[in-house]
């Protein structure tokens, strides 16, 4: 570690730090630390949001939250197995649309691993049904109950096999009408039109690693429990919408819930930790505690199923020749425009000057007169509201928010933050937008539920040879 | 509340067949992490490997029992290889992520639909336990054992299950006060002093990895038999983290403290549950139901591992001068 060190110094100095501070005077950055009065609101603040969020009955009695005026309603199943959707954790739905719009009234029925359930489809052909684990299922819909003059369309499989790809619900397609056919799109079409699904995964990864990545650069930490922070924003969108909030008011507050998130972990337990001098290993042990802790304490409080945000199902809209829901568009925008504003600070402020200088080298940083302690803590602000931004665009990417989802995309966002390098946070960026164009593109010729396994192979590859990512700095890292 | 239901219970936790799972596994992380100082977060991975290498030589090829455990063991050195290959030269933390992303990667491909013929996909493998209880030398009757009444089945796996974890633990000690663990040790305290004495680090690391890999694959067969089926939701990387929590429950660098860290984690896992149940059962306590009692004891398994790490990072056991950082 100590030779780690004094190469940096060399690196450090003349950059960044002379911009930093370009005078002698420093009093700007030399603030005193945050009144008490300060931090006890902020926490009674968060108390607030938590006392809200646990507060409705409705984030664990109901499978949607109350919220007219959207088409929310989209799920509720009709009929007498509406129930069992809250029974089980995984179910599986699907839309019935004919050329003329949606089929109602349709028997849907699945069968497998000793389960049988039916139901019919709702008045906007929207249909799900619970099943007890995930598996292969046999579903099928009852031709005899369709409208007048629908048929399925040729090459449509009834009944049909159906199954879970690490998801907790799983969705099949049956199309009707004449003429409808399922078509061989060109290769190439597909290829934009993945890529295009994989850059807006990409980006939405890139909110959380770009978050991770900064706090990796200035505390040194591998934080395994920044997946909980994703999930925690999007639960925390999911309860203020479910109170009837509407869903952008309830998403700001829940990125700064996740800001909140951030800073009470760094005042309550990492900066006691560093007062401690504890080391690197033991913090990423305590961080894997911490992820349990949160996994669990989300799970009691927001139940094992998987819940909708307000607006999760979106319609397609088709950009030149590839299509994209509307609700990818909005995502890969905000986070488009997310990152920017992020970078601009990094680059073009003061505190973002000191972020990467303290990055670059504490000590030298604090001697220069940055107070790194401040630092730290907007770092971990900022990344609590980047991963809570993320999480709430991964609710609807998947779609769904359920209390494991940030434990599944962690590695994902791992593998984005090794490849640009760890602690870069450019390097976060790239390598996030590689890892979700690889998962994406890759299901061409992947099954869908060895996606991840690419992205996974690629960071062990990366590691193997170029170990310091794409944009790191080639130091010793063994 | 039957208090005595709940200690019988909670003794028969302490030699239960998972317990003496989680201890051997749990000692390979003490050989990986205690000795040699190797991050190793991919633990479920390794046990993975072992219970479907023996399932699927059982089910798929036929092979009898002691070829099973033999392609179980084989599969576990070629992972600990293949993993050990590219990461062994890395700092501890991209250790740590590529172990945990190379168990993820085991436990996708043996939960594709694209292998169910082989894996079973998601629901996993089952019917393969008849080799094991068909050598099975306690004749069908009930044996008590202390409080417990076990049938036939349950006191052979018990028995095999804990002479492994006994020779395993033989093993281990006879190991780490050898020349060889001396080295390793050594390796763990400063890489580059004993590089500097010509001794070969990257080989010594890679044979600490097989060694605590090949416990690991045999604690997953251990985990797999009494279940008589292996499913892959049983080996994400919450296994490892509870395995790391016995580890440090126990002290890393000791022969005895994983089997005592492991004894501890499963005792008290299920007096808080007992307890929980029963405080629910007769009403008091009112505003958890028991799906969130089974949450929260896990919320205090995470919380345990944090405040161990802080407090006592050398376990029960465990010497403080001999923690693999300082």
């Amino acid at each position: 570690m100590i030779s780690t060190s004094v190469t940096r110094v060399t690196v450090a100095l003349p950059s960044v730090l002379r911009r930093v501070c370009p005078t002698a005077e420093v009093p700007i950055l030399l603030t005193l630390t945050t009144p008490a009065r300060i931090r006890r609101s902020l926490l009674l603040a968060l108390g607030v949001v938590l006392l809200v969020l646990l507060g409705t009955p409705a984030s664990h009695a109901s499978a949607e939250p109350p919220a007219p005026g959207t088409h929310l309603g989209s799920l509720r199943v009709q009929g007498t197995t509406g129930d069992q959707e809250q029974e089980f954790d995984n179910s599986i739905g699907g839309v019935l649309r004919g050329a003329a719009g949606p089929l109602a009234g349709v028997t849907v029925t699945v069968t497998g691993n000793g389960f049988e359930g039916e139901t019919t489809s709702g008045a906007n052909g929207a249909w799900r049904i619970g099943v007890p684990e995930q598996g292969t299922y046999e579903v099928g819909i009852d031709e005899d109950t369709l409208p007048e003059g629908r048929v399925l369309a040729e090459g449509q499989e009834n009944p049909r096999e159906v199954s879970f790809a690490n998801t907790s619900s799983a969705t099949t397609l049956f199309l009707f009408g004449d003429g409808i056919t399922t078509q061989q799109t060109p290769f190439l079409e597909t290829l934009a039109e993945r890529a295009l699904a994989g850059f807006s995964f990409g980006l939405l990864l890139a909110l959380s690693a770009v978050g991770l990545s900064l706090i990796f650069g200035t505390t040194g930490l591998t934080n395994f429990a920044h997946g909980e922070m994703v999930t925690f924003g999007a639960v925390v969108a999911f309860g203020l919408a479910a109170t009837g909030l509407p869903i952008a008011v309830a998403i700001v507050l829940a990125v700064v819930a996740g800001g909140l998130l951030g800073y009470v972990q760094d005042a309550g337990l990492w900066k006691p930790l560093r007062r401690r001098g504890t080391g690197l290993v033991p913090m990423m042990i305590v961080s894997i505690g911490l992820a349990l802790a949160l996994r669990y304490i989300i799970q009691l409080f927001f139940g094992g199923a998987t819940q909708q945000l307000p607006g999760s199902q979106s319609e397609i809209i088709d950009v030149g020749s590839v299509s994209i829901s509307r609700n990818n568009l909005t995502s890969l925008a905000v986070s488009l425009v997310i990152i920017l504003v992020v970078a601009f600070l990094l680059l073009r402020t003061r505190v973002g000057k000191a972020t990467r200088a303290v990055a670059d080298n504490p000590a030298l940083a604090a001697a220069s007169g940055i107070d790194v302690d401040r630092v730290i803590r907007i770092v971990w602000v900022v990344g609590g509201m980047l991963a809570a931004l993320g999480g709430i665009l991964w609710a609807y990417y998947r779609p769904g928010v359920s209390y494991n989802m940030g434990q599944q995309i962690l590695l994902l966002i791992f593998a984005g933050v090794t490849l640009g390098g760890l602690g870069t946070v450019f390097g976060a960026l790239i390598g996030s937008i590689i890892v979700g164009l690889f998962v994406e593109i890759s299901t061409i010729w992947l099954e869908a539920d060895l996606k991840y396994v690419g992205a996974l192979l690629i960071l062990i590859l990366v590691l193997l040879f170029r170990p310091q990512g794409i944009l790191g700095r080639s130091e010793r890292i063994g | 509340m039957d208090f005595g239901n709940i200690l019988v219970n909670a003794f028969g936790e302490l030699i239960s067949p998972t317990t003496a799972a989680y201890a051997l596994a749990a000692l390979g992380l003490a050989v990986h992490f205690g000795y040699s100082g190797l991050l190793n977060f991919g633990q479920a991975g390794f046990m993975a490997v072992g219970a479907y290498g023996y399932a699927i030589a059982t089910l798929t090829f036929d092979a009898p029992l002691p070829l099973a455990v033999l392609v179980a063991i084989l599969a576990s050195v070629l992972f600990a290889i293949l993993l050990g290959i590219p990461t062994l030269r890395l700092r501890a933390d991209y250790l740590a992520i590529v172990t945990i992303a190379a168990a993820e990667i085991i436990r996708y491909i043996v939960t594709t639909n694209g292998l169910t013929d082989i894996t079973g996909s998601a629901n996993g493998l089952a019917a393969f336990e008849g080799g094991f209880f068909g050598l099975n030398p306690f004749p069908v009757g009930t044996y008590d054992v202390g409080p417990l009444a076990l049938n036939e089945r349950d006191l052979w796996i018990r028995v095999v299950g804990w002479t492994v974890v006994i020779l395993a633990c033989l093993t281990v000690w006879l190991l780490m006060r050898s020349p060889w663990g001396r080295v390793l040790k050594g390796i763990r305290e400063d890489e580059n002093a004993v590089r500097s004495l010509g001794k070969n680090v990257y080989a010594y690391k890679m044979q600490a990895l097989v060694i605590g890999g090949i416990l690991g694959s045999l604690a997953g067969i251990i985990f797999t038999l009494p279940r008589g089926a292996v499913q892959p939701a049983n080996y994400a990387t919450e296994l490892t983290f509870f395995l790391y929590t016995c580890l440090l429950l126990g002290g890393m660098a000791t022969v005895l403290g994983p089997v005592i860290g492991a004894m501890i984690f499963w005792v008290v896992l299920s007096l808080t549950q007992g307890l929980l149940y029963g405080a629910i059962e007769i009403g008091a306590i009112t505003f958890l139901s028991n799906a969130q009692a089974g949450q929260l004891r896990y919320i205090l398994v995470g919380v345990a591992l944090m405040l161990l790490m802080v407090f006592r990072p050398q376990g029960v056991l465990g010497n403080k001068k001999e923690l693999a950082f300082a």
